[in-house]
């Protein structure tokens, strides 16, 4: 049935467009055009140095409501994450990403951790950002063996660890990565471009935090100001 | 859902005076708008950004086919599938039977206006499987069995009062004797009861604001994230989207991605743009371990390349409506159909016929403001007048119509917008009552002319007319932040 529907629907378009198949030589410079993807218009404010653009996350990351903590490097994420309970009042444990094992979040007494995958009862949930956009103060997270898409989503509380060497400019930026990480015209089961933490509007228009996601988003920004040529990209 | 747009101006009637609806409206008009103002300036290559907007989905429309074919075998080289459907009874026929090969009991479904197109869930409630919406402002609307009355806020018609009410009513079976007065806390309790609900699901159906062919993913944008729990939890995760959402690549997603939530909502992002590409991996943590697409035409494959094949530019961000005169004053649901504003003015009258929707195209003081906020630039009001012109060169409309139109919109434009609309309406349903027109759903047939003047467009500004109502003490001047 699929089929026959396809072929009809395929039919009537070329009907209505007023011609048969496209001719090979059309295929092809579409293909070409799927084979070589060009970025088109991309806002100057996300083609600037690499300082100028991580400062530019930071401001456009806390603008939609994420909360940016910096530090110098990996070792203090432990206390980082104890702090971060702490102040909020949460109970001493969290989930985190199994791809963060050995990042540095151990390093702490005050929390019990466990890495793997979210479940209902979890308050709190870590996982890495893949990149992060300056442009407009996103994260992008991907999924895999060893990092829950749920993460993102099902704690109330939502910790992303983030390289500063992983800021680019626009998202056409983080593409490039994928494409070099997964291969052309591959990508992650799932990946997230997350702008600060969830949110809805649907009553009177009353914007309200924690809708379904987490009502926290915080991220803890690992690097000294220097960019890692050999985390870029 | 059961077309009521040849009630339109009864529906309109009715409209007006509903205080709660008023006020409601009021805070579309204060909040989108200025919003979407904000943003467009903020952005200096907003202009230049709409531009290649268009430019791609005219690519894409011109190749259709093409891109089609090539997202569906990118799914299915994944271990997705793709099922094309031509109507609306074959999608809900495949939703279905995909639910049951899983025993589904339950589906979460995250926002989907396609879905709304093919009444999906009557159809899966007929059927034993029970459908929970889970984007908040749908799930206020399902519980009060109502249509959606915006396409991206389908609740914005109702006050914090009535959800109140509503959550007292309807959670009570979950042991919620409580009546919430702030919106937090409805909104934390609309969460805790979906939670379950997530968790208990066996089937996920969202809608795509695009399809990539490059890639074969389908891509969701929400504020929630609530189409993200409803697609990672479940066994299956089903994606319900029509011809026209293929875009080539993810650059062009992107470029579509910069004007869209600002036109939305004014948000530079919406908060989760999720990309989803066939089923769980192998080894992967988690996710669906089923992926399907239901790809629907319902018509779409004769719109393309005709006179009002510009419509498929549409990325349904809402700001049509928003900006429309006739929207803020009568509401979403006197449309009477899945799409209002001036984008289901356009687009209603070719999937319902323009027999029942033949109100629609003069449901418009030709202001040019929803073209003008458009991100596509869909000609919307040379769209309508196409219609209008159709409906009277076949005798749908009886030839007095033409200087009604004029006098609607008139009368619109002033100041005592109440008392004129309600007299146009009563006017107008009495100039229509009992007139049958003999077109049925024939898109294309030709037989009208292009070049007609549009009536000039109404004087000085509703919106300045009717700010200037409220300060002379139309209603008090609460506002909402
Ligand atoms: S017609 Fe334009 S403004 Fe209206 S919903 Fe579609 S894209 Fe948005």
């Amino acid at each position: 049935m699929s089929t026959d529907a396809k072929t009809l629907i395929l039919q009537r378009i070329r009907r209505s467009m007023g011609r048969g198949p496209l001719p090979e030589e059309a295929k092809l410079s579409l293909q070409r055009r799927l084979a070589d993807p060009r970025p088109n218009l991309i806002p100057a404010r996300a083609r600037a140095d690499h300082g100028a653009l991580v400062r530019l996350f930071i401001e456009k990351a806390e603008a939609v409501g994420a909360t940016v903590e910096r530090i110098g490097d990996s070792d203090r994420l432990g206390a980082c994450l104890a702090d971060f309970l702490k102040r909020h009042n949460l109970p001493g444990h969290a989930v985190a990403a199994p791809a963060l094992q050995g990042s540095g979040l151990e390093n702490t007494e005050l929390v019990t951790l466990r890495f793997g995958v979210p479940e209902a009862s979890d308050q709190t949930g870590i996982a890495p950002a893949f990149r992060a956009i300056a442009e407009t103060g996103t994260l992008a997270m991907i999924s895999g063996p060893d990092i829950p898409a749920t993460m993102n989503f099902l704690p109330d509380n939502h910790i992303a660890i983030l390289h500063e060497a992983d800021i680019v400019g626009a998202m056409e930026d983080v593409f490039a990565a994928l494409r070099k990480k997964y291969g052309s015209a591959t990508m992650p089961r799932t990946l997230n471009f997350i702008s600060g933490p969830s949110r809805t509007a649907d009553i009177e228009q009353k914007i309200v935090e924690g809708a379904h996601g987490p009502r926290r988003l915080h991220i803890v920004l690992i690097g000294n100001g220097q960019k890692n040529a050999e985390t870029d990209g | 859902m059961q077309p009521t747009s040849h009630d339109f101006t009864a529906n309109a009637h009715k409209a007006l005076q509903d205080e709660n609806l008023r006020k409601a409206l009021k805070r579309v008009e204060a909040g989108f708008t200025t919003a979407r103002a904000r943003a467009a300036a903020a952005l200096p290559e907003f202009e230049a950004l709409r531009d290649q907007a268009r430019d791609i989905k005219n690519h894409v429309l011109e190749n259709l086919d093409f891109y089609l074919e090539r997202f569906a075998a990118r799914v299915e080289e994944q271990g997705g599938r793709v099922h094309w459907c031509a109507t609306p009874a074959e999608a809900r026929e495949t939703i279905l039977a995909l639910c049951r090969s899983v025993d589904a009991r339950t589906v979460t479904k995250g926002k989907s206006m396609i879905a709304e197109e093919i009444a999906l869930n009557p159809f899966l409630a007929e059927n034993g499987v029970e459908p929970i919406e889970t984007d908040l402002g749908e799930y206020i609307i399902q519980l009060a069995d109502e249509p959606p009355s915006h396409i991206i806020g389908p609740a914005v018609h109702k006050t914090q009062d009535q959800v109140a009410d509503l959550f007292l009513e309807h959670h009570r079976r979950y042991g919620k004797n409580k009546r919430l007065e702030e919106a937090e806390d409805l909104v934390a309790e609309a969460r805790e009861v979906l939670r379950d609900k997530y968790l208990a699901a066996d089937v996920g159906i969202t809608g795509a604001n695009f399809l990539v062919a490059e890639t074969g993913s389908t891509v969701i944008v929400t504020n929630e994230g609530n189409g993200d729990l409803t697609q990672l939890l479940p066994k299956m995760h089903i994606v319900v989207a029509s011809l026209e959402k293929v875009v080539p690549t993810l650059e062009d997603t992107a470029t579509i991605l910069r004007v869209l939530a600002r036109s939305a909502t004014g948000q530079e992002m919406s908060v989760y743009t999720t990309f989803s590409t066939g089923p769980r991996r192998q080894g992967d943590a988690d996710g669906p371990p089923r992926f399907h697409v239901v790809l629907l035409d319902n018509g779409r494959s004769e719109l393309v390349g005709s006179d009002k094949g510009e419509l498929l530019r549409c990325i349904r961000c809402g700001a049509c409506m928003n900006h429309c005169p006739v929207y803020q004053a009568v509401g979403g649901h006197a449309y009477g159909w899945v799409y209002p504003g001036p984008i289901g003015a356009a687009l209603d009258p070719y999937f319902l016929g323009l027999e029942e929707t033949r109100h629609l195209p003069n449901a418009s003081t030709f202001c040019g403001r929803c073209e003008e906020v458009c991100p596509m630039r869909i000609p919307l009001p040379r769209i309508l007048r196409h219609w209008r012109e159709r409906a009277f060169s076949h005798h749908i409309a009886p030839p007095a119509e033409r200087w009604g139109v004029k006098l609607w919109a008139a009368l619109a434009a002033r100041p005592a917008l109440y008392r004129a609309f309600t007299r146009v309406a009563l006017w107008a349903l009495r100039l229509f009552s009992g007139r049958k027109g003999a077109l049925r759903r024939l898109p294309f047939l030709g037989g009208w002319t292009d070049g007609r003047d549009l009536p000039a467009p109404a004087g000085p500004g509703f919106i300045d007319q009717w700010r200037a109502r409220q300060k002379r003490g139309g209603t008090s001047g609460e506002h909402d932040g």
